[in-house]
Parts: structure tokens; sequence; C-alpha cells
């Protein structure tokens, strides 16, 4: 199975929860699961070539020129982890069918918990580290979606957003680092990354590089200090915890030091850094575990503790170490996730996971007993199980190492950890199995269904085979990813008995000081609850509380309501970036010859000059201004004209119409007059402000006028393929539907955005206090004596198909002719507008069969059809073809895809137009304007009965 | 003719941020309605200015005028309707709701 088709299966299966939960919580389950179980076959199929040492590829190009493409390859490291998140993602699948009660929305769950797992394996099969990038961004959010599941409960959000919060920051750093890392090797493929230590490690931009890379892996992986979001994220269902928090999403991080590996490490700086933050993790985690109550903190705490582990082993930077860790991921991710799990059902069981509550469920939970006692005292490392394995091997990597010169350091550090590992393992079968049967459960207690217990009950399996047989289980394996992590060949020999070593003295005394620890227990807790500890979640809440109040402070400083006032700091920021940039240049005078001026553009000028005054000056008696600005909009239709551009005149006036008719339709309903209320200096101030920004924009206008083209325009271009490329004279259509038709499809869904948002504001508009307003207006108020006149219907009636007409031939012409589907819709909104105005919005919306968010809807689908058309003859989206026809007798004549796409544009924009202005009718009908049931005020066929 | 056009760009851009450095909705509106103008003819006048070469490919014609601008403005006018529309019914909708048409906040308004 391709790898890429093994990343996109868990997506498309997150559709699949949302649909089939509706056939029952089992199916639902089975549904999802066998998604994951395919995914996990189609992985196995290519295990065999792995495992021969090969490398499994899979390239799609995407984004050539970024870098960005969506290549995937698998390699034993792939391989692993593709397996510990398929696999132990099933097993999740099933405890969670049987874990989450009927209250909790399941097919959300799971839909959570596929998104997760398709960011996960997208994450652990890209070659490209932008594609890794996208995968491990969609970890922190799926994840942030899953440990909030519970939305109800408070510290469920809180630990959702604290998680959120740590790996996002460290996933931002890390885009950083990587980008770095692309640019020092020139290739953003980890193929051939992975390739250029020498250069990588030589480079000054090594150090940062590093560091930021570590820092998005150690929040990821709950290093110190990073560590304290991983216990509050405890607070999600147990299937999450289980799930990210043991197997799969925390070793991200180590997956990324591990896939690094072969280029960052081996430097001091690696091993300052690294093994340090791993021993530090290992302790410390392993230390606050033993004092944990709450039996998901302890395994949580033990998590980081060896996560800690893994990291300060992929820090010494040997391919022994590396191996090691690799091992020792197996081993954690079955131990761990079967605790997770036995902790779900102590949980489920008991009502409590309170371990001073618990106690002697040994008796009473034998099954869960079994499980727990297996997978711990692997967890403690006791012989023979596989915990035991990988923690003597540890151990014995750490008594070669040396830091700092102090080669007893090391040594000591990790006994103290595997001290306290055995500890808190030991504790967790002591407090909760062991001990008197207690008749305070909150619950009581007994082993759960098989479905339930089944997924730990198979890890622990696992854990007692791979421990007993470790060659035969995972020998080969680990060889191979040992192989893939380091790039070398790393001979892999587990054994359980190494004679006596060091590492066997150091885990001796690990396994005895630890059973003494806990022995001690109560004595040490007393001490540790006595003892001032940091808290990290009120640490959190006070940078974060801090942060938002310098964030509000600074925003409500810069943003205070005061729009004007921020239009008026952008227009003084803009004249001053253009004075400096003038300032900086020198002026040499243009060159272009200017054209003549005749006396009608003259008087056209003076026209316009003296009616963008007027509009500013007379401002507040709003109609008027109105008139004013309406001219204005009609003598640059005509300059338009003048100035050839037919098409620009055509779309200017019949967009000045509808504009001028929408503002009058809102006019209605605002004050007719802007009362005075700025002072004679903040006038003057405004004044000054616009007189400077009008200078420079009309200086820069004549500027750029005065001067040839700086580059040879494409025009040219435009011009010359016009009609042997897109079939059309008219170059500025062909250039709207054809050449940049993509321009345009965006165009008209913004437009169609604009109507359907004025749509939704009108109907905000009637709910809430403005519909009391509307329906308290005062009515009566007549302000002309004929509401629909009896010659302004007649005429207008008679005009509907002859403008209609018009507009399909404005239509029709516009691919060789000015027109087209912009200009032809307006003036088909014109038409109907027309008899809104002498007809009455009711009457006219009585005999409109189709409604206008149609229009919209089907205008984008027709103008993208006919875009999508051109993948059928194998052409690029929107590619036009056109041929010409004769139907005697007719004469010749021409058809072209481009007009399907016109046609949408035609459509879209009608029903934009139409939709806003109508919406605005339906204000006015709210606000008690009457609907005429007859067309005229008075209808003259009928016989007068009374005197009006 | 350049001289004119350019003084025109200009004074109808003085108009326009004048009218949008108002109190009220309703000149703000005056005022995109003016900047549009500016702003589409400034865009138009950048492919220099042409009489009577209109872009429309003919056998007896002189010469062309730049068409892409034109098509550039074209959509540009479509779009600054869409764009008025939304910005008058905001306007309506504010001031149906408040009872009046500030586009200042006032400092109640802002919750502080």
């Amino acid at each position: 199975m391709s790898l890429a088709l093994i990343a996109a299966l868990p997506f498309l299966g997150a559709l699949l929860p949302g649909l089939m939960i509706r056939s029952g919580r089992n199916a639902c389950a089975i549904a999802t699961g066998s998604v994951t179980a395919l995914a996990l076959l189609g992985l196995m199929l290519n295990a065999p070539a792995v495992m021969r040492g090969e490398v499994i590829e899979a390239r799609f190009d995407w984004l050539p020129v970024l870098g960005l493409n969506a290549n995937f390859f698998l390699d034993g490291l792939g391989l692993l982890f593709a397996g510990l998140i398929l696999g132990i993602g099933l097993l999740i699948i099933l405890y969670a069918r049987f874990y989450l009660s009927k209250s909790d929305p399941m097919g959300q769950f799971y839909t959570y918990l596929m998104l997760f797992q398709g960011a996960m394996v997208g994450i652990v099969l890209s070659d490209n580290i932008l594609l890794l990038l996208v995968f491990w961004e969609l970890t922190s959010l799926s994840s942030f979606l899953l440990i909030g599941y519970w939305k109800h409960l408070p510290e469920g959000r809180q630990g959702a957003r604290m998680a959120l919060t740590v790996t996002g920051m460290g996933g931002l750093a890390m885009i950083a680092g990587m980008l770095i890392l692309g640019q020092i090797a020139g290739s953003y493929d980890l193929t051939d990354i992975l390739t250029q230590k020498e250069a990588i490690q030589a480079s000054d931009w090594y150090l940062p590089a590093l560091i930021l890379i570590l820092l998005g892996a150690f929040t990821k992986s709950a290093q110190f200090p990073f560590h304290f979001w991983l216990p509050h994220a405890m607070a999600a269902p147990t299937p999450v915890s289980a799930y990210l928090h043991s197997a799969t999403m925390v070793k991200a991080g180590l997956f990324l030091m591990a896939r690094m590996w072969p280029v960052l490490a081996g430097t001091e700086a690696w091993f300052y850094i690294v093994a340090s933050v791993g021993l530090i993790t290992m302790v410390i985690g392993a230390k606050i575990a033993i004092f944990k109550d709450d039996l998901k903190a302890l395994l949580a705490f033990s998590t980081v503790s060896h996560l800690g582990l893994i990291t300060m082993l992929l820090g010494l930077g040997t391919p022994e170490a590396a191996a090691v860790a690799m091992f020792h991921i197996i081993n954690h991710a079955t131990f761990k996730a079967a605790l997770f799990m036995s902790a779900g059902i102590i949980d489920h069981e008991t009502h409590t996971r309170d371990i001073k509550r618990l106690g002697g469920l040994r008796h009473l939970m034998p099954v869960t007993f079994v499980i727990v006692t297996i997978a711990a005292l692997s967890m403690a490392g006791i012989p023979p199980l596989n915990g035991f394995l990988s923690k003597e091997m540890m151990l014995e990597e750490a008594t070669h190492t040396v830091w700092g010169g102090l080669p007893w350091l090391f040594p000591l550090l990790a006994t103290i950890g595997a001290m306290f590992s055995v500890a808190y393992s030991l504790r967790l079968i002591w407090h909760v199995f062991l001990g008197p049967v207690r008749g305070d459960y909150p619950h009581k207690p007994h082993d759960p269904g098989f479905g339930m217990w089944a997924a730990p009950a198979l890890l622990a399996v696992l854990v007692v085979l791979i421990g007993l047989m470790p060659m035969l289980m995972v020998g080969d394996l680990v060889a191979v990813v040992a192989g893939a992590v380091t790039g070398e060949v790393v001979p892999v020999k587990i054994s359980h008995w190494h004679g006596f070593v060091p590492a066997l003295w150091m885990s001796v005394i690990a396994v005895v000081a630890g059973a003494l620890i806990l022995s001690a227990h109560k004595r040490l807790d007393a001490i540790w609850l006595a003892m001032p500890r940091p808290e990290a979640k009120a640490m959190f809440e006070a940078v974060v509380t801090t942060a938002a109040r310098l964030a509000d402070g600074f925003t409500n400083r810069l943003h205070d309501g005061a729009l004007t006032r921020y239009l008026a700091i952008f227009t003084v920021a803009v004249l001053g970036a253009g004075w400096l940039a003038w300032r900086a240049g020198g002026h040499i005078p243009g060159e272009r010859e200017m054209l003549p001026v005749p006396g009608l553009a003259l008087a056209a000028w003076l026209m316009l000059m003296v009616c963008s005054v007027l509009v500013a000056v007379m401002h507040r008696q709003r109609l008027l201004s109105l008139v004013v600005i309406g001219v204005v909009g009609l003598i640059i239709s005509v300059g338009f004209i003048y100035m050839s551009a037919p098409d620009l005149a055509l779309t200017q006036i019949s967009v000045e119409v509808v504009t001028i008719v929408l503002m009058l339709l809102a006019l209605n309903f605002l004050p007719r007059v802007t009362p005075v209320e700025s002072s004679l200096l903040r006038r003057g101030r405004d004044l000054v402000i616009a007189a400077a920004a009008g200078l420079g924009a009309g200086a820069l206008a004549l500027a750029l006028m005065l001067r040839d083209f700086a580059f040879p325009t494409i025009a040219d271009y435009h011009l010359a393929n016009s009609y042997s490329g897109g079939g059309g004279t008219n170059v500025v259509n062909v250039i709207l539907v054809d050449f940049r038709g993509y321009d345009t499809f965006g165009e008209i869904i913004v437009l169609g955005i604009a109507g359907l948002l004025i749509y939704a504001l009108t109907e905000a508009i009637f709910r809430g206090p403005a519909n009391r307003r509307l329906l308290d207006w005062p009515k009566g108020e007549r302000e002309s004596g004929d509401r629909h006149p009896m010659m302004m219907v007649v005429a207008a009636r008679l005009a509907l198909p002859l403008t209609i007409m018009v507009g399909l031939y404005i239509f029709l012409r516009g691919h060789n002719e000015p027109g087209g589907g912009f200009i032809a819709g307006l003036i088909v909104s014109i038409a109907l507008v027309t008899q809104f105005m002498a007809s009455g919005f009711g009457w006219t919306q009585a005999r409109q069969r189709i409604d206008y968010h149609a229009f919209i809807g089907l205008g984008v689908v027709v103008a993208g059809a006919t875009g999508l058309g051109a993948w059928f003859a194998d052409r690029p989206f929107l590619t036009s073809a056109f041929g010409y026809f004769r139907i005697p007798p007719m004469e010749k004549f021409e058809l072209a895809t481009a007009m399907g796409f016109d046609l949408g544009v035609f459509l879209t924009v009608i029903g934009a137009v139409m939709l806003a202005l109508s919406s605005l009718s339906r204000i006015a009908i709210r606000a008690g304007e009457t609907v005429n049931l007859e067309p005229m005020d008075t209808d003259p066929s009928q016989p007068k009965t009374e005197e009006r | 003719m350049e001289l004119l056009v350019a003084s025109a760009i200009g004074l109808m851009t003085a108009s326009g941020i004048y009218l949008v450095l108002r109190l009220r909705a309703w000149p703000v509106i005056l005022g995109l309605t003016m900047l549009t103008y500016a702003v589409n003819t400034f865009i138009f006048v950048s492919g220099r200015l042409a009489i009577d070469m209109p872009p429309i490919l003919s056998v007896d014609a002189g010469g062309y005028t730049d068409p892409l601008p034109q098509a550039l403005v074209l959509t540009a006018i479509v779009i600054s309707f869409g764009m008025t529309a939304v910005t008058v019914m905001m306007a309506l909708g504010a001031f149906l709701e408040a009872g009046d048409d500030r586009v200042e906040m006032t400092d109640a308004e802002d919750g502080k």
C-alpha cells in the first residue's frame, strides 16, 4: 500500500464515526477500527521490505517552489513508530468503546482520535520536514481536542489549553529551527538533509537550529522544564492518556530527536543539552511520581521520567545508546499503555483514582491485578520482563559516560532514577492491590468485561514475551530501527545475563533501595507534603495572565475604539513613509508628453472638482451629498469613455445606479442630517491630513503618468493572444474570463459572500433591539402623493423585457465588444430594481419565483464547473476553448467555453446585487411599509368608486 | 490632460480622507466611496492615458491602450459595490440597534 495512502487513511477514517454513530456504538467502533486496521495492514505489507533494509518512498510535488512536497518515506524508525501508532491505536479504539459512557459523544471522540492518528502517522512517514511540521502542528491541535474532550470539566479545558500552549510554542520554535536546517542543507527533504552531517555541524547556525528544534522536541516529549503540562493533560479520558501520553504523542519528540540524530547528534552541545535534560527529567519525574496519590498522575510523572531516560540515551550520542533507546521505546509503549488502561479500569470500577482510598483490590479484581503486576514489575525493571532488559542496558551505557570530567555523576544519577522508578512501580502494586480488602470504596469493584481488559492484557502478554525471548521477538526490529536512526549497522545483543558487571550491581542497589523507600513511604510522604513545592499550574497561569494583561494593555492603548483615530494614524503613517521615500530618492521630472485638453474635458474636470469639494462640504445634508457624489460617479464614467475604456464606463455607470438606489433605500432609515460634533480644531487637523494625502496621491499619479513603463508590460502578450488564444477581440473581457479567470472566479465568490453577508446582517437586525425600533417606526409619513404612479408602472413594465434583452445582448457580445457578464448582470439587476420602485417590493417579489441565494450559488457553480471542464481535456483549471459554427441561415458565430464562465459571473452579480437591495426592502416592510396587492394605486380599468 | 486627471485624483482622495475622518457612519461611507473612485482611477491611469485606443481588437485600429488595468478596475468597481453595500448595511444595523450612527465606541461600550 502506498505510504501516502497509509497516512491519508486515518484522516479519511475521521469522517466515518460521524456517519456511523447513528448506527450504534458498536458499528461506529468497528468502522473506525477497521480503517486503522486497514492502515496497519498496509504498513505491514511494507514491513518485509523494510526489515530487509530497504527504504520505501512515495513522492508527490505539492509546492516545489517552496520546497514543500508531499514526500513520504518508510525506514525502520518510521516502521516502528507507525506500527506503535496504528497498533496501539487499534487497541485504544477497542478499549474506548467500553470505557466511554453512554452520555459521552462517541462519534466525536473517534473523529478526534482518527485525526490525531493521521497526524502522528504523517509525522513519522514524512520525508519533507515542512510537511512534517504541518503534521506536527496537527497533533497539537487534535490533542487539544482530545484532552478537552470532557468539555464540562474545567480541569479538562485548562489542561487542554496548557498542553496546546506549551507544545504549540515549542512547535513554533521548531518551525524556525527546521527552516534554518533546511537553509543550511539546501533541501527540505529528510533523505537529503540526513546525508549532510558535516555541513550542518560546521555551520554557524548549527547551535541556534539545534536549540530551536530541541525546544519543539522537549515540549512535545514533556522534558524538564516543560514537563508540567503532561500531568495536567491527564484530565483527558483514560484512552486518550493511554494513547497520547504514553505511547504516541509524547514520543513524537523522541522520534524527532532520533530522526535528526545522524546530523544533530555527536557534538558536545548535543550531549550536554540532550543527555543532561534527559537525566534531570528522569530523576525529577520519578521522584515526584513516588508521592502522587492520583493513579494517573503517578503514571504521568513516571512517563515523564521514562521519556527522560530515552532522551538521555539519545543524548549520549553513541550508536549503542541509540539502539537501547529504541528498545526502551518499544518496552515503555507496551507496559505503560497497559498500565494506563488498567488505571482507567480501576477508575471505572471503583469510581476513584486516589491511591489512598484504594487497596486490597487483588481479591476483587484478579485479572486487573495480574495485568498491572506484570506491567508494573516491568516498569520497575524486575527480571525477566522487558523493562529489566532495557533498564540494564541503560545502566550499562551510563557507566561509560563521563559528564564534565566526572565519571561517577551519570551512573549515580541513573541509579537514583532507577531506584525511584522501582519505588513508585512497587507502590502501584502494593498500595492499590495488596493489603486488606476495604469496605469504603466509592463503588464496589469487580473485574470489567473482556472487551475492556482485552487490550491491556494483550500488551501484558507482549511484556512477558519480549522479556523472555527478546532476540526472537524484537531483536531484528531493534537492529533495523537502530540502523535507521544511526545510519550505520549496530550489532544488537539483548540478553538477561551480562556477568557481574557494574550495571548489575547498580540494578540490585536500585531494587533494594526502591523497596526500602516504599517501606518508609508514610514518613517520606509526610516530609514531602510539609515541603514547599513549586506549583507548575499556578506559575503557568501567572505567566499566561501577565502576558494577556500586557497584550491587553498594548492593544487597548492602540485600539481604544476610536475608528477615526486609527484612520488618522494610518493615513499619517502612510504619508510619512511616502515622504521618507520621496526624500531618499532624487526627483527627475517625467518626460512623457501630456495629452492636449479639449474644452469639454476641461468643463467635466471643473465639475468633478467642484463636486468633490461639495461632497465634503455638504456631507451634513445627507440626501444632497448623495446627489453630488452621484455626479462624481457619472463624470468618472464619462472619463472612462473618453480615455478608451468603454467596458469600465459601462460598469461604472451601472454600478453607480445600483449604489445610489441602495444608499437611498438605506437613507430612509438613517438620520437625514449629520450633527456638528467635531471641534473646529479637529476639523482643521483633518483638513490638513486630507490635503496632504490628496497632494501626495495627485503628485504620485502625475509622476506615474508622465513616465513610460519601467519594465515591458504584459499588455502586449494579452493583446497578441486575446484572439488567437482566447477567441475574443474584447481584450478586457478575455482577460477577465480567460487570462485572469481564476482571479475573477475568486472575485465573484467574494461578491457572492458580500451578498449573503448582507442577508445575514438583515436577519440579525430582525432580532433584538433593532427589530423593536423597526416595528415602532413612525408610520404614515407620506412623502409623495403617488406611491406607485401609473405612468411609471406602465413604463417600467414595458421597459422590463427591453432592458433584459439589452442585458442579454450586452452579455452575448461581451467577448468581442464592450460588455460581458459583469455589466449584463448589473443591467438586468437595474431592470428588476426598476420594478421594485415602480410596483413595490412586495408585488415584485410575489412574482419572482427563484430566490437570489440560488442565483449566487448557481453562478459560482456554473463558473466553477466551466473551469473544471478543462480538466476533461487534460488542460489546467479554467483553460478555455472556442470554435466557430454555422447554422444556416444564420451567420457564422462563435461559441467559447468562456461564455459559460461569464454566465456564472452574470448570475452571481445579479444574485448579489439583488440580495443586497431586496434585504433593504425587507427592512422597509418590517418598518411598516405596506405591500401593494395591486401594481398601481389606481386601476383605470375599474370604475371609480370613491374620490380619493 | 494628465495634470487634470492627477489633480482630480488628488482632490477626490483629499475629500475621501476628510470624510472618513468624520464621526458618523454616513460621511464615512461617502468618504469610502470617494476613495474608491480615486483608487480605481489611479489604478486605471497606471496604464497611462490614451485617447481613442480602446482595447478592442480590429484591423483598422491605430493602437491599443493597456487592457490589464482596465480588467483589474472593472472587477474592483463591482467589488466596491459589494463593500459599500456591506458597510451601509452595518451602519444601518448599528443605527437601528443603538439609536445613533456614531462610528466611535464610547468607553461604556468598550467594556472598560
